[in-house]
């Protein structure tokens, strides 16, 4: 009879999936500076961009840039396709999770070409996005984000994107 | 200068993430916009290599962009992105300045149409390539 591990206790499970999305996230520096955090239920992401007068464009009406709200779907799409790759090896054990940081991670992939989808004015509010990967080979990628505020059912920005995945090493 | 093109600069100049990325708009003229964002450590999207994040390249071109709509002959009182594609061609070298230059080609009564290309120190090969639709507000 073959012997099944004992499933790993919650906490340890909780700790090492956070630690390895903190790194990934802390360590890039415009993350950062737009004050993005990301919120993770089992392997769901979403994006959180809280509201800061610096991501105003219009200072009239007023209204998110739209720069901004780019910015925040690509990092978006960036860290979700990350997240995906990076996630077989940090569950199997084949990333060292003690001995974190970015140098230590998979090479983040490379943006060919993004295009956002302006709904709806931006408000001054938090806002909230999620990517779904509609696919994943082995050299490309295709993303569709999408970001909201106050109503889920009422985005303000989409978009599509296609990326160059990081090459595998071993 | 005429005077709607220096209400259009001042009010570029002011919008704040703009102001925040340290975007300096450089002309301003007849449908074209030029706007330069120097290097700094905040904007960078990979770790590894210092290269900027493609979304602050997003930013600048928005921007231009959009400025290019302001500046058009057409005089638009205002104007929103509808849609911006972004294609980047290579990766900007860490450490210069990224300049775009953003025109708008054709103006309907409701729709502005964009293009725009990003360089750094080595202006033959543009970093990144952005077509984009705007909107166009009442006409004075």
């Amino acid at each position: 009879m073959n012997k099944r591990r004992p499933p790993e206790p919650v906490q340890v499970v909780k700790k090492r999936r956070d630690a390895v999305l903190r790194t990934m996230v802390e360590g890039v520096p415009y993350i950062q500076f737009l004050g993005i955090e990301f919120e993770r239920r089992g392997d769901e992401l979403t994006a959180v961009m809280p509201f800061d007068q610096s991501l105003i464009g219009n200072p009239i009406l007023p209204a998110l840039h739209g720069g901004a709200t780019a910015a925040f779907l690509e990092v978006t799409a960036i860290i979700t396709l990350s997240w995906g790759l990076i996630w077989e090896d940090m569950e199997s054990g084949a990333l060292d999770v003690n001995n974190l940081d970015h140098s230590h991670l998979p090479r983040l992939p490379k943006t060919v070409d993004f295009t956002v989808d302006y709904l709806r004015t931006g408000l001054p509010r938090d806002a909230y996005a999620r990517a779904r990967i509609n696919r994943s080979g082995r050299r490309y990628a295709s993303v569709h984000v999408e970001a909201w505020q106050d109503n889920r059912s009422k985005l303000f920005a989409q978009a599509t994107g296609h990326f160059v995945l990081p090459t595998r090493q071993g | 200068m005429s005077d709607k093109i220096k209400m259009a600069r001042q009010f570029i100049q002011a919008l704040p993430h703009s102001v925040a990325l340290g975007m300096h708009l450089d002309e301003l003229d007849n449908g074209t916009a030029v706007i330069s964002m120097p290097y700094s450590e905040k904007l960078i999207g990979d770790p590894k290599t210092g290269v900027v994040h493609g979304g602050a390249v997003s930013a600048l071109m928005d921007t231009s962009c959009g400025a290019a709509v302001m500046s058009h002959p057409s005089n638009p009182a205002g104007t929103a992105t509808l849609d911006l594609r972004i294609e980047y061609l290579r990766a900007a070298t860490p450490g210069q300045k990224i300049t775009t230059r953003a025109t708008c080609y054709h103006v309907t009564r409701s729709v502005a149409f964009v293009r725009a290309a990003a360089s750094d120190d080595d202006i033959e090969n543009p970093v990144a390539i952005a077509t984009g639709t705007f909107t166009v507000e009442g006409h004075k």
